[in-house]
Parts: C-alpha cells; structure tokens; sequence
C-alpha cells in the first residue's frame, strides 16, 4: 500500500493560480505551509468558516501529479444548488486562505511502479483523481499502458480535454475514448451513448491482461461500469470504485 | 478558528436540527452510497451469519434462522464520515445484544470485534460500541429488505460510529481480544470513529 506522508492538522491554504477547465467547472491551485506530497487518487478536506462561527466541510479529490509538488491542486464543478462549491468557483479569489489538510484515503490509489495495465473510467468530474493518476504516469520514466474511457454529458463538458489531446499526441501507450450521452458536435468520432457492456468490451483491457481498473462518476454510473466489469470476468479486487451523487436508485 | 473571506454558508444545521448535526457535517435527504469495489449480490439462501472465535465457530443463522429471532425497530439519525448526515433513517434488524443471547452467549467472550463481510471488506469495533442496544444486523430499511447498494441482504448497524463502521453485506463476526485495524482504520481512517468527536483519520483525537 503506498503511503505518503499524512498532515493531518488543518493548514492554512492559500489560492496560487485559478484555470477553467469548461463553463462549470474551475481548477484552484493553493500554495500550504506544508507539504509533503500525496500519492495518486487521495484527497483534501476543505474547511470554510463564516464571520459568525459557522463551519462547512467537504473532500475534494487532488487533481495534481502525486509525489512532492509545490501547488496541490484541485478541480471543483460548480452544483447549482451547492454551499461550497459556488463559492469556490465564483468567489475565492487569488490570495485568499482557506483551511485545508490531508492527503486522505489509501484504496483508490495509484503509483507509477503499479505494473498492471491501468484503466480508467470516469463519468463527469469523476476524472479528477483518475487525472492526478494520468499525470503523475506522465512524470515517469517507465510507462505503463494505460486507457481512459471518458463519459461526459456534452463536448463543452469535457474536463481537462486539451491536456488529454496532448497526453494521447505523446506516443507511450496511453489512449482514450470519450463518449458523450447528451449530444455530440456534427464532426464527433467519439461515441454517444451511455457505457455499456459493449464498450467496456471495446475500450477496456480485457481480464486476462489483469489490469488494475479505476472507476469515478455518479453512483449510477459506477455501479453500472463495476458491474459490467466483473461480469466480463475482472477480479473485484482490481476493480477500484469512488461513487458520488445521489443513489439514483428507485425504491 | 480563520474567517474565509466572503463565505456565507447555507446552514443545513439550523432551525432547530443543531445539536443532531456532528462538527463538519451537512445534512442531506439523500442517500449516497460509497463503497471501495462493485456492489456485492448475496442470494439469501447463499447467506449465513457466524459469530467465531479463533478458529471456532460459535453460532451460525441461516437467513431463515436469522430472520426467527427477536427483531427490532430502530429510527436513527446516520453520519458519513464524507460529511453527510441523514435523519431518521428506519431499520429493522437483530440487536447484537439479542444476538449474544440467541448464541448462549451470557457475556462477549472479548473486548473486540472484527467485522467480515462479501467483498473483503472488514472494519473493527470494541464490543462496548455493541451492546446496549446501540448496534444490530439490519435487514430492513424503511419497511424493505435493504437494497444490495446499501447492504442488502444484511449489514451492521452502528449509527453512533461515523457509517464506515456499519459494514455492508456482513457475513461474520470474529471475536478478537485486541483492537486491530480494518480496511479503512488501516488506510489512514480513525480506529474508532466517533462522529461527536469528529474522529475522521488517524491522529484526531
């Protein structure tokens, strides 16, 4: 089990660098007092206190490489209806503090020394911590395959996509495959249909290359994609889930 | 404690819910489901449920057998340690204590607990957190077997522990005379997990 250094009290974070990656969703990069480095896949809490005492908590997944980096990064879609997430994509500004402390979490994680095959899959912002996976791949020497299958409601949705562009243009075993389930542009190549047993069957490594499998999305989603896994005979233990979201499930 | 500047809070844990809302908690209405791999799909006629000790097994229920001894109705307020809080949440189950009791059990031959489940999932608990009344092995929620995404055909049920505690399709209890780490109390998570206490990770108090 990798295991990175733990900060656990909380440390005041201050926003370095502020980038949005589509119309909802912003990437904020905090500078911390301390920091000695996270593995792939962990993340944050966050800690927001109002003038009158009040406290709000929320994780969010660590979008940057693993390892010792000097920003941490994280990537924050913006929930209509939300008490942390408008706020942080639309009033934290550069220069602001905030507490912050981790990293957290030691299963849904990755290191570059994995030999495994590594797939991906992600539905919506699900892709942050699959992304702190792909990046901190493409910071080392020996390369793994690794396939991402990317589920995003429309083209415009689409998190980090030119960065993904430039991943798969390095030729060193990387692909990916996005499907979009809400509508594609006129010239799209990709798929448009939700994921299925048929395209798990297409893009994933099959069983008998035992690869290590990441699945992050909605809970409906993950539930579907782990499911689907398992039946085309992948070992639960290389099947890796984080669900977030409503249950969808009707009772 | 720092003031961020400009945050102005929605406060699920006013009017009147305070004091049922742990520090760092929102409330929800919902009931998001987390679990580290693919959903487990025990059969109950595959199912069984074994208290042990070392190598030894002290009781064992079939669901049938399970299902025959005294149940118990419990409505709880619940607390993810991913910060949500869900009130009055409804369960139907055996109590650990009626448990000991249907076992011959007159007292919990150690101090601990591992919990086994489908999956391999683990997760540990000193008895005290237990007994009382204050755990069972549910299997209804809201009037309804459990739905496999929640548990189903049985978990634990420790609403006084933060959620990672009530172990999902558990199949075994293993009694155990030292308080050793689970799945998520060996990954950074608190051995014990007290939400009033806001025991999240190792190292908090």
């Amino acid at each position: 089990m990798p295991e990175a250094a733990l900060f656990h009290g909380w440390q005041l974070a201050t926003l370095a660098a502020i980038r949005d990656e589509t119309p909802s969703v912003r990437t904020l990069a905090f500078s911390l007092p301390q920091w000695s480095g996270h593995v792939a896949g962990q993340h944050i809490d966050l800690r927001l206190t109002t003038d009158d005492g009040y406290q709000a908590e929320r994780s969010y997944s660590i979008a940057s490489p693993g390892g010792c980096i000097p920003l941490i990064e994280i990537t924050v879609e913006r929930i209509a209806d939300g008490e942390v997430s408008p706020f942080l994509t639309e009033e934290l500004s550069l220069g602001d503090t905030i507490e912050l402390r981790g990293p957290v979490g030691g299963y849904f994680t990755w290191t570059a020394d994995n030999p495994a095959p590594l797939m991906l899959i992600a539905g919506g912002s699900g892709i942050v911590p699959l992304m702190s996976m792909l990046r901190t791949r493409a910071r080392s020497a020996d390369r793994r395959p690794a396939r991402l299958l990317y589920s995003s409601r429309n083209f415009d949705e689409i998190i980090y996509r030119g960065e993904l562009e430039g991943l798969v243009a390095t030729p060193d075993g990387f692909s990916v495959a996005h499907t979009l389930t809400r509508g594609a542009p006129a010239n799209w190549n990709g798929e448009t249909r939700r994921v299925d047993a048929e395209m798990l069957a297409k893009y994933a490594f099959p069983a008998r290359e035992a690869p290590h499998n990441f699945i992050c999305g909605p809970t409906s989603f993950v539930e579907t994609v782990a499911d689907r896994l398992v039946a085309l005979g992948h070992q639960e233990s290389a099947i890796k889930t984080e669900r977030f979201g409503p249950t969808g499930e009707t009772r | 404690m720092p003031v961020t500047r400009g945050f102005k809070g929605k406060r699920s844990n006013v009017d009147g819910t305070h004091d049922r809302i742990p520090p760092g908690q929102y409330l929800t209405k919902d009931f998001p489901v987390l679990t580290a791999g693919p959903t487990q799909r025990t059969q109950v006629h595959d199912w069984s449920l074994s208290l042990q000790r070392g190598g030894q097994v002290l009781a064992l229920w079939s669901w049938e057998q399970f299902e025959a001894l005294q149940q118990t109705e419990r409505i709880t307020d619940i607390h993810c340690v991913t910060k949500w809080t869900k009130f009055d949440t409804r369960w139907r189950g055996v109590t650990i204590d009626d448990l000991l009791k249907a076992a011959g059990l007159p007292a919990p031959p150690t101090p601990f607990v591992m919990a086994h489940c489908d999956g391999g999932y683990t997760t540990n608990l000193p008895v005290a957190d237990l007994l009382g009344n204050q755990a069972m092995i549910a299997t209804h929620y809201d009037n309804e077997p459990i739905p496999v995404t929640h548990g189903g055909p049985a978990r634990l049920l420790v609403p006084h522990l933060y959620f990672w505690k009530s172990a999902k399709w558990v199949r075994r209890l293993e009694f155990i005379e030292t308080n050793t780490p689970g799945f998520w109390e060996s990954m950074g998570y608190h051995i014990h997990g007290d939400p009033w206490r806001e025991q999240r990770y190792t190292g908090d108090a």
